[in-house]
């Protein structure tokens, strides 16, 4: 139900903020999205999409964090191991 | 697709069980708020990739599933209406009134269609002034803008044949309900992405302050909910407790303040019945007077109409983390999707549908070996 997916802007049209919409590219796939909640986002932002309503821009930085938070951890839990060698 | 395939790496995945096999000394129990999470979860087999010691609980998430009894007799009652024309996302067609659905209602001629957007349902509305077009807005904090958009567009275009079934939840006041009560599992949160999008994170500092638990704003896909778990583990293992935001590509701290404008001018915090759990106080969104035009339960005065629900659906203590659907003596017997007794069973979301798609073989009494899927 609260399902969001993320696609790309291709277009953006209506000056109306109320009417503010584009075309969201989901992989190949089109829709037509209503824009008004996500004022500040361009052409070529991704967008979280949920029942044709962008309700959030993704930040590509953020995205990649749960991948170095892993390496991270990673990286921390090898050293936990090494100081403590268990017995 | 981007920003989707790279969250489900197997690898990553196992990275993350390791690292929490790693921190884990003690069974915590843990609930995912979000019927998406819990789908995600089975569908993946997220929990099976946990330490034993770490349980997830299936939380009270799907929209769909907690709407009450009442509320579907009344979008019943609406929709068999010959004037109306009946709009609805399509998870709700099945959910069962009491002897029958809105998918009935349709074969019997009721014009029910299934939109994908609210803003298809204006769309019709304009396309049909001679009739009157209902939406049934049933959603969280999520869907909540988007609802809330197709009222304000209706009122500025002066449409007047438009209306709202509203069957709106709010998630704090439900994650409040269950800390609160005495028999309560819960020691970690892991909370909507997607309810957060709009919302922010702030509404939640006071609870996890409140009542001693952690709170992590977690995703949708696999490794999202396994550093969330992660996360929140962690605060427990270090007795912390705090709300820390997993999903921060799309979480800002204080949310889509446009969107929460638009769901102030057009809604209301209300007391709300929660399927399966009871009315909760301030738990949900009705109308604001102003918009009185756009209450369907005004329009064709269906406001007094009180039920029960089915004794034998246990899917309120499955939603407050309380019981496994596998443990309701009617999974997968008497109750199936295809014969729900429960909107949980209903719903791609709701936790008795995830594990009757997905689990049902290992819970088959008859030891069949059954093909997964629909
Ligand atoms: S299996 Fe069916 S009857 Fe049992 S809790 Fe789930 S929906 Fe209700």
């Amino acid at each position: 139900m609260c399902l969001a997916v993320p696609g790309r802007i291709v277009t953006i049209e209506g000056d109306d903020p109320i009417l503010r919409a584009g075309i969201v590219d989901f992989s190949g796939v089109t829709k037509r999205v209503n824009l008004s909640y996500v004022p500040d986002a361009k052409i070529g932002d991704f967008v979280l999409v949920h029942v044709g309503f962008a309700i959030s821009t993704v930040d590509e930085e953020e995205a990649a964090k749960v991948f170095s938070y892993l390496r991270e951890m990673g990286d921390l839990a090898e050293l936990v191991d090494q100081g403590e060698p268990k017995p | 697709m981007k920003f989707i395939d790279e969250y489900r790496d197997r690898e990553s995945a196992e990275g993350y069980a390791r690292a929490l096999r790693r921190i884990t000394t003690r069974h915590w129990t843990l609930m995912e708020v979000c019927g998406g999470q819990t789908h995600a979860i089975v569908k993946f087999g997220v929990d099976e990739l946990l330490p034993p010691g770490v349980e997830l609980v299936h939380g009270p998430g799907c929209p769909v599933c907690v709407t009450p009894l009442e509320l579907i007799e009344k979008a019943i009652e609406i929709a068999a209406r010959p004037e109306v024309i009946f709009c609805s996302f399509g998870d709700m067609l099945r959910v069962p009134g009491r002897d029958r659905d809105l998918l009935a209602v349709k074969s019997a001629g009721g014009d029910v269609r299934i939109v994908y957007s609210p803003l298809d349902a204006v769309t019709i509305a304009e396309k049909h002034p001679d009739r009157e077009v209902v939406f049934f807005a049933v959603g969280f904090e999520t869907t909540a803008p988007a609802n809330a958009m197709a009222v304000f567009q209706a009122a500025q275009k002066g449409i007047t044949n438009f209306s709202l079934l509203v069957s709106h939840v709010l998630v704090p006041p439900a994650m409040e309900a269950i800390l609160s009560s005495a028999q309560t599992r819960v020691q970690g949160f892991l909370a909507a992405g997607h309810v957060c999008t709009v919302m922010g994170f702030t509404e939640y500092e006071p609870i996890a302050a409140r009542y001693k638990v952690p709170i992590v704003v977690t995703g949708f896909e696999p490794l999202d909910i396994l550093q969330g778990v992660f996360m929140c583990v962690k605060q427990l293992e270090e007795g912390r407790h705090e709300v820390e935001n997993q999903y921060a590509r799309a979480v800002r701290r204080h949310g889509n303040q446009p969107a929460q404008q638009l769901v102030d001018e057009v809604f209301r915090v209300v007391p709300r019945k929660w399927r399966g759990v009871g009315e909760i106080p301030q738990s949900g969104l009705g109308l604001q007077p102003r918009y009185d035009a756009y209450d369907a339960e005004l329009k064709f005065d269906v406001v007094h109409r009180v039920l029960d629900e089915p004794k034998e659906c246990i899917s309120g203590l499955i939603m407050q983390g309380l019981k496994k659907p596998n443990e309701c003596p009617a999974f997968a017997g008497v109750c199936t999707p295809e014969h729900p007794l429960g909107a949980t069973m209903v719903s791609s979301e709701g936790a008795c549908a995830a594990y009757y798609r997905y689990r049902r073989v290992a819970f088959d009494p008859q030891g069949e070996v059954q093909g997964h899927g629909r």
